[in-house]
């Protein structure tokens, strides 16, 4: 798989839809193709972020912790994209994510991702705008459930 | 030493002063003959010849014609002359050898006495002030005590010898030539003694200037960190204006006295013409006596020069001598006998006991005030107090680094004072919070506590030159040891071998915690197979081992790509790929290869030649593309592109040029700067799609064109992979892992330090490693380290040395708080039984030594152990409580 099919795929990822296409190869050139054995852990819950993955080949699985171990919530596959919440901020990783079979990934570090933000403020507002119209989705869906549950509908 | 240079000189150089005297006062009968001849030759042979005859007891008598006569002279003449220039040339040569030897052994001296400069007077004197004067400014004096004795007894008597010829020839022409003699050695001195004053004005000057610009490359930090770099040039500025002020006097008096002398010198010519050339017309003087009283003229101006100049000198160099001479004398230095004095069985016989012991500064301050201490050989002591408590100086008393000003210090029954440093430097070890590291190898750096000298001073080497090269040094009073010889006491480290002594320096480097560091010094470092077949060996059976584990292990299989002769290799370069072997010397050097002739040749052979311009090309544009927006020097140039900034702009004309009139209008500079674009290219890492299987294959099959082909005088620039050899120019990682780490693995860097870490322990060979390590070279006062690297190495240096008494003096002040402890636990359990005194920078620390000492106010306010001394009211829980 060369660079121009890392770039449709990373067109495909919404939070990068927008860019623009020289951008875009640039992320890709400046990223790294890892590939994970079957039984091996892309991140752990708890840790501290530094990458976020876009898959090109296999699945993932993604557990959270629960009092009875841990619990498979989802499982991921090609043109996932999985860990972008570290790449933009500083939280710790919310999920436990797993190679099921062996799974080829795209890494984008997030110091690198920063240093492309702070040189093309342009992909900053692509970037922000996409964030937008998630939180106003998310706010949409967030106001339809308060007025079902006050409607008495079942959720 | 001598404070006067003539009896420095006459001290270290009688022997060779009186043959070189001996020798020179033969010359003046042989130059006298030599003026005489001339004269004979004009009046006798030339002018009125009457026949000659010599009676020779063996041939008879000899009669010679006017011609025969002529010639005879003629040669007599010509064998004086030679003679006088051999017997100059001998007395010159001799000289300079006088000298040489004169300066090799004062800079010796004064080198030597550096070395015993009590350690406080470091603080008043700076290496840029000492340094020039045993470098440059005796240089001067060595020419001048060479010739301190020949020069005027020579050039004198030869004067006088000239004078007393031109005065038997003639009286008056004699007295004429010598007329304005005195008036020139009155005069000169009195003028060359203003100018040797400003000289002596300007060494001191320039010695301060090498000090400051010393002082401000040491901390340059500073200059930039406060922008005071106007206010350095400016300084500095002014210095230089002091000496071209002082240059420029001199320059003048100095032209004034040539022109003094050489006005005179030809003055007295005049008088010759005019009085001699009366005297021979009226017949009162010879012709002949007139021409060589004349040629004699000539020959006197050169000694009388020589005379003068040597009298400059000779002042210049006396005054020189004197204060350079004052310079190394400074009060309280150490006698020659402690450090020249060795008893190697000597050892430190018993407890080290204070008496009122005081220190004053030199500028009055107490130091230490009436401390009265016994300790003993076998106790752990911690010493604590605040900065200015006097721990840090009594630790340096204990190492006898310094002398008490007052009071006394004996270790068991010998006062401090009479120890040889043989004694103190061997049985102590100590250890500041600033402890140097030279220039060298972390082994040379650890033995360098156990080469007090040579092992066997009396054995000469077997070498007839270097014998020579030896005794040359003890003629010049220097040091008589072999340089070359064995130094290190390997006894002293309890090691009977070197293997022995390479496993210890690998016992102290991980008892202090080095271990990891020299291990991965090691994987980075080179050894020559050749001379360390062993270690070579033990590599290529990691190699084998790794092999074996990637065989097993699939997983680990995917992390390295291993070298092969018959595959493209997708995680090396293109060029690494072509060459298929590590470059020796810059021949083939990776980054340029695309530019060797051999390559070119190789790649047309190949028929790649069109197919990497193409590449070229393509490359090229995603580079344009994808950098073209960043600004210029952008980090992303360094971390991923193949063109630099500066160069991207060229490559966008060239890619025009390529565009316009496609590939054949291409000039041989813009394909060979495209061809080489391809050489950077990495498969598995840049994903480009431009390095196809079909290319791949290409560049197998020429590699091997580039091996089969390779003329002979290129073999020796490159090392081939070989599974089976150990290569010269990788390290000891490449060699142990012969292949490419994955760049798609994630995690790879550690996971491959696992994996050899594992296969060496599993075969015992970490220690192979380790001993590669003990090569790394540790820069300029260990820059190459950290700073707790630094102290750690110290420590372990000290440790070589097996010490009776180990005083660390904050020795470990570098490191964080949790390596601290580590590192204090293992050197207390290391010295159980033996004495150690540590003065703690953190007085909680204390609690694991048997005895503490608290200093406040440079007096010794609390002794005793731990527990009794941290309670209330006590200074000890005061300084706990406030670390």
């Amino acid at each position: 798989m060369s660079l121009q099919e890392e770039v449709e795929l990373l067109r495909n990822i919404p939070l990068f839809a927008k860019l623009e296409p020289s951008k875009l190869k640039l992320l890709a050139f400046t990223s790294e193709r890892l590939t994970f054995n079957s039984g091996h852990t892309l991140f752990r819950q708890g840790e501290q972020g530094d990458a976020a993955y876009i898959i090109i080949d296999g699945e993932a699985a993604v557990e959270v912790d629960s009092p009875t171990g841990p619990l498979r919530v989802a499982t991921l596959g090609r043109n996932d994209f999985v860990g972008e919440i570290a790449i933009l901020c500083d939280v710790p990783r919310t999920a436990t994510v797993t190679a099921v079979t062996n799974l080829v990934t795209l890494r984008i570090s997030k110091d690198l991702f920063f240093r492309l933000i702070t040189e093309f403020p342009q992909m900053a507002v692509e970037i922000m705008r996409e964030l937008a119209h998630r939180l106003e989705l998310t706010t949409a869906r967030l106001r339809q459930v308060i007025n079902d549950s006050n409607t008495g509908t079942p959720a | 030493m001598e404070r006067n240079i003539y009896a420095y000189v006459w001290r270290h150089s009688r022997r060779m002063q009186i043959i070189l005297l001996v020798a020179t006062v033969l010359t003046f009968p042989i130059l006298y003959f030599s003026l005489e001849l001339p004269k004979i030759i004009v009046n006798d042979a030339i002018g009125s010849f009457r026949p000659v005859a010599f009676d020779l007891p063996l041939f008879g008598t000899i009669r010679f014609d006017q011609i025969s006569y002529l010639l005879l002279l003629s040669f007599l003449f010509l064998f004086m002359v030679v003679l006088n220039g051999g017997i100059k040339y001998y007395l010159n040569v001799a000289q300079g050898l006088l000298g040489e030897r004169l300066l090799r052994r004062l800079r010796y001296q004064l080198y030597a006495r550096v070395l015993r400069f009590p350690l406080p007077h470091f603080r008043k004197v700076s290496s840029g002030e000492i340094i020039p004067m045993i470098t440059s400014e005796v240089e001067q004096i060595g020419g001048f005590m060479g010739s301190a004795f020949v020069t005027p007894i020579f050039q004198g008597g030869y004067l006088l010898t000239l004078l007393g010829f031109m005065l038997i020839q003639d009286w008056l022409l004699g007295l004429l030539a010598i007329m304005f003699y005195p008036i020139q050695a009155w005069l000169i001195p009195k003028m060359q003694y203003r100018v040797n004053m400003l000289a002596k004005e300007r060494v001191r000057t320039v010695r301060k200037l090498a000090d400051r610009i010393g002082e401000t490359i040491a901390g340059v930090a500073e200059v930039h960190a406060h922008d005071t770099s106007a206010l350095e040039r400016t300084d500095v500025s002014d210095r230089l204006g002091v000496i071209f002020d002082i240059r420029y006097r001199i320059f003048k008096l100095k032209y004034f006295i040539k022109f003094l002398n050489n006005f005179i010198g030809q003055l007295t010519p005049f008088f010759f013409y005019s009085v001699g050339g009366y005297l021979v017309i009226e017949g009162d003087l010879s012709f002949g006596a007139l021409v060589a009283v004349l040629a004699a003229y000539k020959d006197l101006s050169s000694p009388w020069k020589e005379l003068l100049d040597f009298y400059q000198l000779q002042a210049d160099s006396a005054i020189k001598y004197i204060q350079v001479i004052e310079q190394f004398d400074p009060p309280g230095l150490m006698p020659e006998s402690q450090q020249e004095t060795e008893d190697p069985e000597a050892r430190l016989s018993g407890p080290i006991v204070l008496s009122n012991v005081g220190l004053v500064d030199d500028d009055g301050s107490r130091r230490l005030e009436n401390v009265s201490v016994e300790l003993p050989l076998d106790q752990h002591i911690a010493v604590v107090g605040d900065g200015a408590s006097g721990k840090e100086e009594l630790a340096m008393l204990l190492a006898r680094l310094l002398n008490p000003t007052s009071g006394s210090l004996r270790y068991g029954d010998v006062e401090a004072a009479d120890l040889p440093e043989s004694v103190t430097g061997r049985r102590i070890g100590y250890v500041g919070p600033n402890a140097y590291l030279f220039s060298a190898t972390v082994a040379s750096n650890l033995t360098y506590a156990l080469r007090h000298r040579p092992n066997d001073p009396a054995k000469l080497p077997d070498d007839e030159a270097r014998v020579k090269w030896l005794e040359e040094a003890v003629r010049s009073g220097c040091s008589p040891y072999d340089l070359q010889a064995d130094w290190i006491d390997r006894a002293a480290a309890d090691a009977a071998s070197d293997e022995e002594l390479v496993r210890r320096m690998l016992d102290v480097l991980t008892l202090v915690g080095l271990d990891d560091d020299i291990y991965h010094f090691g994987l980075r470092g080179r050894i020559d197979p050749n001379s360390q077949t062993e270690i070579a060996e033990d590599m290529l059976a990691a190699r084998a081992a790794v092999q074996a584990r990637l065989n097993d292990d699939p997983d680990a299989a995917k992390l390295i790509e291993r070298f092969d002769q018959d595959r493209y290799n997708t995680n090396a370069t293109v060029a690494e790929n072509l060459l298929f072997g590590n470059p020796v010397g810059d021949g083939f050097g990776l980054d340029r290869l695309a530019e060797h002739d051999y390559v070119a040749w190789v790649l047309k052979e190949a028929g790649l030649d069109e197919a990497f311009l193409q590449t070229g090309i393509k490359v090229a544009e995603t580079m344009v593309e994808l950098f073209a927006d960043l600004p210029p020097g952008h980090e992303f140039f360094e971390l991923f592109s193949f063109i630099s900034s500066e160069d991207l702009p060229e490559f966008q004309a060239i890619l025009n040029r390529v565009g316009r009139g496609g590939v054949e209008g291409l000039s041989a500079t813009d394909r060979l700067r495209l061809i080489s674009l391809p050489f950077k290219l990495i498969a598995a890492r840049h994903r480009l799609g431009l390095l196809e299987e079909d290319m791949q294959r290409q560049v197998v099959a020429a590699r091997r064109i580039f091996r089969e082909n390779l003329p002979a005088h290129l073999q020796g620039m490159v090392e081939f992979y070989d599974p089976n050899r150990f290569a010269s120019a990788a390290t000891i990682q490449d060699n142990i892992l012969f292949g490419k780490v994955a760049y798609d693995q994630p995690d790879a860097a550690r996971r491959v330090a696992a994996l050899i870490g594992s296969v060496l322990d599993a075969r015992g060979l970490r220690s192979s490693v380790m001993e590669v390590g003990l090569a790394y070279h540790v820069g300029v006062a260990g820059s190459r380290l950290s700073g707790a690297q630094r102290q750690r190495l110290a420590v372990a240096r000290a440790l070589m040395k097996r010490p009776d008494l180990l005083i660390l003096n904050q020795a470990t002040s570098g490191l964080d708080g949790a390596s601290q402890a580590r590192l204090l636990e293992a050197i207390l359990q290391h010295r159980s039984g033996q004495g150690l005194i540590w003065v703690l920078s953190r007085p909680q620390q204390a609690r694991f030594f048997d005895r503490v000492l608290v200093m406040a106010h440079g007096r010794l306010s609390e002794d005793g152990d731990y527990e009794s001394l941290n309670v209330e009211g006590k200074m000890l829980r005061d300084l706990i409580q406030s670390d």
